[in-house]
């Protein structure tokens, strides 16, 4: 599998921790994953332990894999942490941002154990982080949406109002609107990264203001539950959700964490891991289209292709101009793309999102 | 044929003293049962819940630092309980005080200012958070009978979102990168650390200090004397003249009080920053270590280690014995239950009643 090494990239700090490779004498080297939800929930958390399942497939008795579910974001996740460092894991995937401030304390006091966490922005000698650009998945599915949309109206479950959730608004409303530039797109927030009850409510209220197209940044199944009974379009968040609404799933856009795993994995079982900062999308294989539906019509299907090979290539990007601000302003001049800094601080909605976003 | 439950005249001291042990007991053994069938070591599962967590001067600290939230909330809330006063939003005003507090030290931080009064000023703006989020319930109780139950509820939602706007808004760290977090707290903000090299902070003789400072004034107080009066027989308490409106009152400042400055604690404590998600539900725990403690605020001390215990038990179970979230789930379940059940059957008497032809006909 083709995992293209990011470590170069401007974003990467705190380099330099040299290390002794693990011996064989050691025993299997023990890898501990701290998951946020259930591994149950069929989304966020479950895509990170399929990530460990491919490692535990890769290397087999060499190494020993322990998952802690449901840890809570508060004072609980810096003694879970802790805990598994004490008790001989030499290197942990923390997969929540909230996890950040502990993980950063609790490598302090364990200089021999290396860190992996998701979705931060803080690193040390023995911390790396790691995301995935879902943002370009976005994009393509905002080209579909917009072809397949006859109200115009594109419903959209908001979990928090943060830059990694707002860019994918706007990655999505962009590609929407240059395929259907009178199209539209509604947020409801929910506030939480899962909660099915809530999901399910806003997904109703959405197709009850005319929405024919649900997206959704949480992670549960819910919504695409209720775009199946409702006869509206729906795009899976996370894992392939297409068994919870078969004809309304366009497709879903995948987190594939399984390559980086493995490879983070072997290097330390090698002894050349390195502190850095990974932000992969389709051509790392971080990101991944689920089946698109097999009833779309096969130009549509062609074009949301191109768009990826084109991502994939480096001919396109989502965010290349010319694109407008909320208010009609210039955001983005024609032919310029916005830097990773710029979009790591989005914070501001491009014009086709209606309403403010919460402060 | 109904269950009936009776209360006991005179209930026994020996049962009561009894109880928790039978229940323990009882859990020992169907922990065993529930832990072999699941292919564990059943000595090995029980040594990782109640053995190893504290057995290490690290673990025996961070069980005093998890239990703590919980006792200062459940004392507090027990004050109430004790007078039929129904506090259910603690976590409301835990929340509330973590917000005040920690906005405040946030203030000062911006403003270049900083010493050892930040830290004392924190508190107080924890507790005075607290005490105006429940004085709301208070107010609608006395002045429109509105029940506490619900409205005490329902204002925990909303104190999520004031939390949630402030670490959005005006709160937000300006380098970190949008995300809804404050700054991290500097040093004069942050509790002292009692025990090097663990998270062991002020707060926990705080609250052992607060609980005895409570068994104090439950016990041989006036005011503690009219709240047990109002809360067993309420006519009786009418005609000594005592007012059942001051029993709402005192029931909710004391009790939001001490849920702000657990939340307060928490942040200048472990977390050392306002963020959404810091608190994992210590107000809606606190309401059953309250009742675990007998409502006493020694009991209450006990009942919060107890159940500090087991979440600490449950995380070690997880990381060494990889056992699911929904085992120790259970197992938690199992802990409360008996130690509920056998305290409820200590005060209660079952009987089998045959229903009557007559009821059974109307």
């Amino acid at each position: 599998m083709k995992t293209k090494a990011m470590m170069g990239a401007a974003l990467a700090v705190g380099l330099g921790m040299a290390s002794a490779a693990v011996s064989a004498d050691d025993g299997p080297l023990k890898v501990g994953f701290v998951y946020v939800g259930p591994v149950s929930d069929h989304g966020w958390s479950y895509q990170h332990d399929q990530g460990r399942q491919a490692v535990v497939n890769a290397f087999g008795d060499r190494v020993e894999t322990r998952i802690v579910e449901s840890v809570q974001e508060g004072a609980d996740s810096a003694r879970v942490l802790d805990g598994l460092a004490a008790s001989g894991h030499r290197l942990i995937f923390a997969t929540s941002f909230g996890f950040m401030n502990s993980v950063i304390r609790v490598a302090r006091r364990h200089p021999e154990v290396r860190f992996e966490h998701c979705t931060g922005y803080k690193r040390a000698d023995n911390v790396a982080t790691y995301m995935a650009r879902f943002y370009e998945g976005r994009h393509v599915v905002g080209l579909l949406a917009g072809a397949l949309t006859e109200t115009n109206i594109i419903g959209y479950i908001g979990s928090h109002p943060i830059p990694e959730v707002i860019r994918g608004i706007n990655a999505f409303t962009i590609a929407l609107r240059r395929v259907n530039p009178d199209a539209e797109v509604r947020v409801i927030w929910v506030n939480s990264w899962y909660d099915p009850g809530k999901e399910a409510e806003a997904a109703k209220a959405l197709i009850d203001q005319g929405a024919d197209v649900l997206l959704q940044h949480t992670d549960s199944p819910a919504p695409m539950t209720v775009a199946e009974q409702r006869g509206v379009w729906a795009v899976g968040q996370a894992s392939d959700m297409s068994r919870f609404g078969p004809t309304a799933h366009i497709t879903s856009i995948v987190d594939i964490w399984d390559a980086y795993y493995v490879r983070r994995t072997q290097e330390v079982l090698d002894g050349t891991w390195q502190s850095g900062d990974v932000w992969g999308g389709f051509a790392d294989e971080m990101v991944y289209l689920a089946d698109y539906n097999p009833s779309l019509a096969p130009e549509l299907v062609e074009m949301a292709e191109t768009a990826r090979r084109e991502i994939i290539a480096g001919t396109r990007h989502p965010f290349t101009g010319p694109i407008r601000a909320q208010d009609g302003s210039v955001m983005v001049a024609e032919g310029e793309t916005l830097s990773d800094d710029a979009l790591l601080r989005m914070d501001a909605y491009v014009e086709g999102v209606q309403g403010s976003i919460p402060k | 044929m109904p269950l009936n439950f009776e209360a006991r005249d005179r209930p026994s001291g020996v049962v009561r003293a009894v109880a928790p042990v039978v229940a323990i007991a009882l859990t020992g053994v169907f922990g065993l049962v529930l832990f072999w069938l699941l292919g564990h070591s059943p000595v090995t599962a029980l040594h990782a819940y109640f053995v190893a967590p504290v057995s290490s001067v690290r673990g025996l600290a961070e069980l005093a630092l998890s239990a703590t939230p919980l006792v200062l909330c459940a004392v507090g809330l027990a004050v109430g309980f004790r007078a039929n006063v129904w506090n259910i939003g603690a976590e409301g005003q835990l929340l509330i005080g973590a917000t005040c507090g920690g906005g405040f030290a946030l203030m000062v931080q911006d403003f270049g200012g900083a010493g050892p009064c930040v830290l004392p000023a924190m508190l107080v703006a924890g507790i005075g958070g607290g005490m105006a989020w429940a004085a709301i319930p208070a107010v609608l109780k006395v002045r429109f009978g509105a029940s506490e139950i619900l409205t005490s509820l329902m204002l925990t939602y909303v104190a999520g979102l004031v939390l949630g706007y402030a670490v959005h808004g005006p709160l937000r760290d300006p380098d970190g990168f949008g995300f809804p977090e404050s700054k991290l707290f500097e040093d004069d903000a942050l509790l002292p650390i009692l025990v090097a090299g663990t998270r062991l902070n002020l707060a926990a003789p705080l609250a052992l200090g607060v609980a005895a400072v409570a068994w104090l004034a439950m016990a041989r107080s006036l005011i503690g004397f009219e709240l047990k009066v109002i809360g067993v027989a309420p006519h009786a308490a009418t005609y000594a003249g005592f007012s059942p409106r001051r029993a709402v009152w005192i029931g909710f400042l004391v009790s939001g009080g001490l849920a702000g400055l657990a939340g307060v604690c928490e942040v200048a404590g472990p977390i050392g920053q306002l963020t959404p998600e810091f608190s994992p539900g210590y107000g809606f725990t606190a309401i059953i270590v309250a009742f675990l403690g007998r409502l006493h605020p020694l009991g209450i001390v006990l009942a919060g280690l107890v159940m500090a215990l087991t979440y600490l038990g449950a995380e070690q179970a997880k990381i060494t014995l990889g056992l699911p979230e929904a085992v120790t789930g259970v197992f938690q379940g199992m802990v409360l239950f008996f130690l509920l059940a056998t305290d409820g059957l200590a005060h209660l008497r079952v009987r089998w009643r045959r229903t009557r032809p007559a009821e059974a006909g109307a």
